[in-house]
């Protein structure tokens, strides 16, 4: 891998143009917390994790659960960049009669690891997931997405507390942590912060980079397959909507559609047709 | 007559099936000790996982474990599975038709001195009303013991509904038939039909003697299946009794008596009565006390079904 990054940057703005295409034929979804976590998807998938595009439920292999379940547009973008399934599905996304649902399901979709939606839920089966490979003495991990406004499930925190008591080091979280939820601001909503301060009292090893940085994010990735005997957190600073200028930091963006206008703008800035 | 709860035959029983079957692992919520998975936990501690007093992430985790090729058995009391973790079974469970086994006790009155915080009394409504559920509800020992082999073996989720209190054997172990879904004749009778389940089908059987006395040949059903529902056995009832009471230690909103009462409305209409609690919680007291309290003894079933006659 060159280190200027240059083919993951190249595969991120791909991704970034079908979560525009996927949400705008939908009328509906959720762009801003998917652009915000592209460079993370991309990094997992096409650098890090063992997957076969061909043997998708394979025993052995890593799996990704997406516990912010909404961001079901930076979820399927990527599968389908990878080539579990045909690009030309991302515009059935949302329809009648597609297998690309509002929220992930892992009966539907080859590649999804879990059927997530509801908040916490995914991370709850991440543990689970942990503890089975741990069970099988698998090398194999398991990465999970979470939300930053999810921190207020309290499901959450029991998951926290049995992934390090379980001593789960094959499990690594990432928080996309853009700082605003579909009300507003984090802090204005219900604070979660301190986070580092919280995860590290729940007995994990607490990372924080830059969640746009594909340098960053490996960095991140490699502390955490080196560090025993506790899981990780890799607390990633993120931008709402990044990549679309009018998206970037607007809480509205989070779960609404862009219109014929918006997405030629967005396309446009995104270096499509 | 030895008694054994339905809870110490499920400890037991996950105790044999943990030795042939390595991909069995089993969940609790510090209750270990009271839901009986204690007995799996002694014999195979590096498959047993406590997951503290975290009833949602019992059942999350339960989720996860279960795509890692595992039959998971995850067990709390009934109210803080149907009840608290509903929605993580939901979704996480019962939505991808993962194969996880929730083995809930402590369900009903019978659970006593704990009173109605702790006495699961809509579980019954609350989990046959979840696509892709199949709801368990062994009377005795013998029957509990064949319906978690027959839980392990099928794939998807499965809740089993358990008991504290230490009930009769009712079964013989030796010539004992049991299929998920087919309904067991306990008793022949062509003047009507008890269909009972769990606990309410040791006072069925009493109140089947007491009907006797009168002249009255009632048919006792033990309905140890919820869902799927023996449709064919309650038509089958229906039409050659005439009339059927049924008998739940649960709301009689939701549970067993609605589930009948909707195979009988819509195939087979004849006069019914529903023996369970009446749409209130449950309270402290002693089991065999509660009942009387409660209207679910076999005397409150010979009241019903003298009702119908």
């Amino acid at each position: 891998m060159s280190m200027d990054y240059n083919h993951l940057k190249e595969t991120a703005a791909e991704i970034r143009k079908s979560i525009i295409e996927s949400v705008y034929s939908a009328a509906s979804g959720h762009p801003g917390g998917s652009l915000s976590a592209v460079e993370i998807l991309t990094a997992l998938y096409f650098e890090k994790m063992d997957v076969d595009i061909h043997n998708p439920k394979k025993k052995d292999r890593d799996r990704f659960v997406l516990s912010k379940g909404h961001a079901t547009p930076v979820l399927y973008s990527t599968l389908a960049e990878k080539g579990f399934f045909d690009k030309g599905l991302l515009t059935t996304f949302r329809k009648t009669g597609s297998i690309l649902q509002g929220h992930p399901d892992m009966k539907k979709v080859p590649g999804v690891d879990m059927s997530t939606g509801s908040l916490g839920q995914g991370f709850s089966a991440a543990v689970g997931m942990a503890l089975g490979l741990k069970l099988d003495k698998s090398n194999k991990r398991v990465y999970a997405l979470l939300g930053d406004g999810e921190q207020q499930e309290g499901l959450v925190w029991e998951a926290a507390m049995s992934a390090s008591h379980y001593k789960l080091d094959n499990l690594t979280l990432f928080i996309d942590f853009n700082g605003l939820q579909i009300d507003g601001k984090n802090e204005e909503v219900l604070n979660i912060n301190p986070l580092p301060e919280k995860w590290k009292a729940f007995g994990w090893h607490v990372l924080e980079i830059d969640g746009h940085s594909f340098e960053e994010i490996f960095r991140a990735i490699e502390i955490a397959e080196n560090t025993k005997m506790i899981p990780t957190v890799i607390i990633a600073r993120t931008i709402k909507g990044k990549g679309v200028s009018f998206m970037e930091g607007d809480a509205g963006w989070h779960g609404k559609a862009p219109n014929d206008e918006e997405y030629k703008i967005a396309m446009q800035e995104l270096g499509g047709e | 007559m030895v008694q054994i709860a339905t809870r110490q035959a499920y400890g037991e029983t996950l105790a044999k099936l943990g030795e042939a079957n390595k991909d069995i692992v089993v969940l609790d919520a510090d209750l270990s000790k009271s839901t009986m998975t204690t007995h799996f936990a002694k014999k195979f501690p590096e498959r047993f996982f406590n997951m503290g007093i975290a009833e949602q992430n019992l059942y999350g985790a339960a989720a996860g474990l279960s795509t890692t090729g595992k039959t998971v058995f995850a067990s709390t009391f009934a109210i803080f599975a149907a009840g608290r973790a509903f929605e993580i079974i939901r979704n996480a469970i019962c939505y991808s038709r993962l194969n996880v086994k929730i083995c809930a006790t402590h369900s009903g009155v019978t659970v006593g001195e704990d009173g109605g915080s702790h006495q699961a009394i809509e579980d019954i409504a609350a989990m046959r009303a979840l696509p892709n559920m199949t709801v368990l509800c062994p009377s005795d020992a013998v029957s509990t013991e064949a319906a978690i082999k027959k839980a392990a073996e099928m794939d998807g989720p499965v809740y089993v509904r358990l008991g504290r209190l230490a009930v009769d054997v009712l079964y013989n172990q030796e010539d004992f038939h049991y299929e998920i879904g087919k309904a067991i004749t306990l008793r022949p009778g062509k003047d009507m039909t008890i269909i009972a389940t769990g606990f309410m089908v040791h006072e069925a059987l009493k109140a089947v003697d007491l009907l006797a006395q009168k002249g009255i040949e009632a048919r006792l059903i033990d309905m140890h299946t919820i869902k799927p529902l023996d449709k064919d056995i309650i038509i089958q009832a229906a039409k050659e009794t005439g009339a059927i009471v049924t008998a739940e230690e649960h709301n009689i909103i939701g549970g067993l008596g609605s589930a009948v009462a909707e195979v009988l409305a819509e195939n087979y209409p004849v006069k019914m009565k529903r023996v369970g609690l009446k749409d209130h919680f449950g309270e402290s007291g002693k089991p065999l006390e509660l009942i009387k309290k409660f209207n679910l003894t076999a005397e409150d079933i010979v009241e019903a079904a003298l009702q119908l006659k």
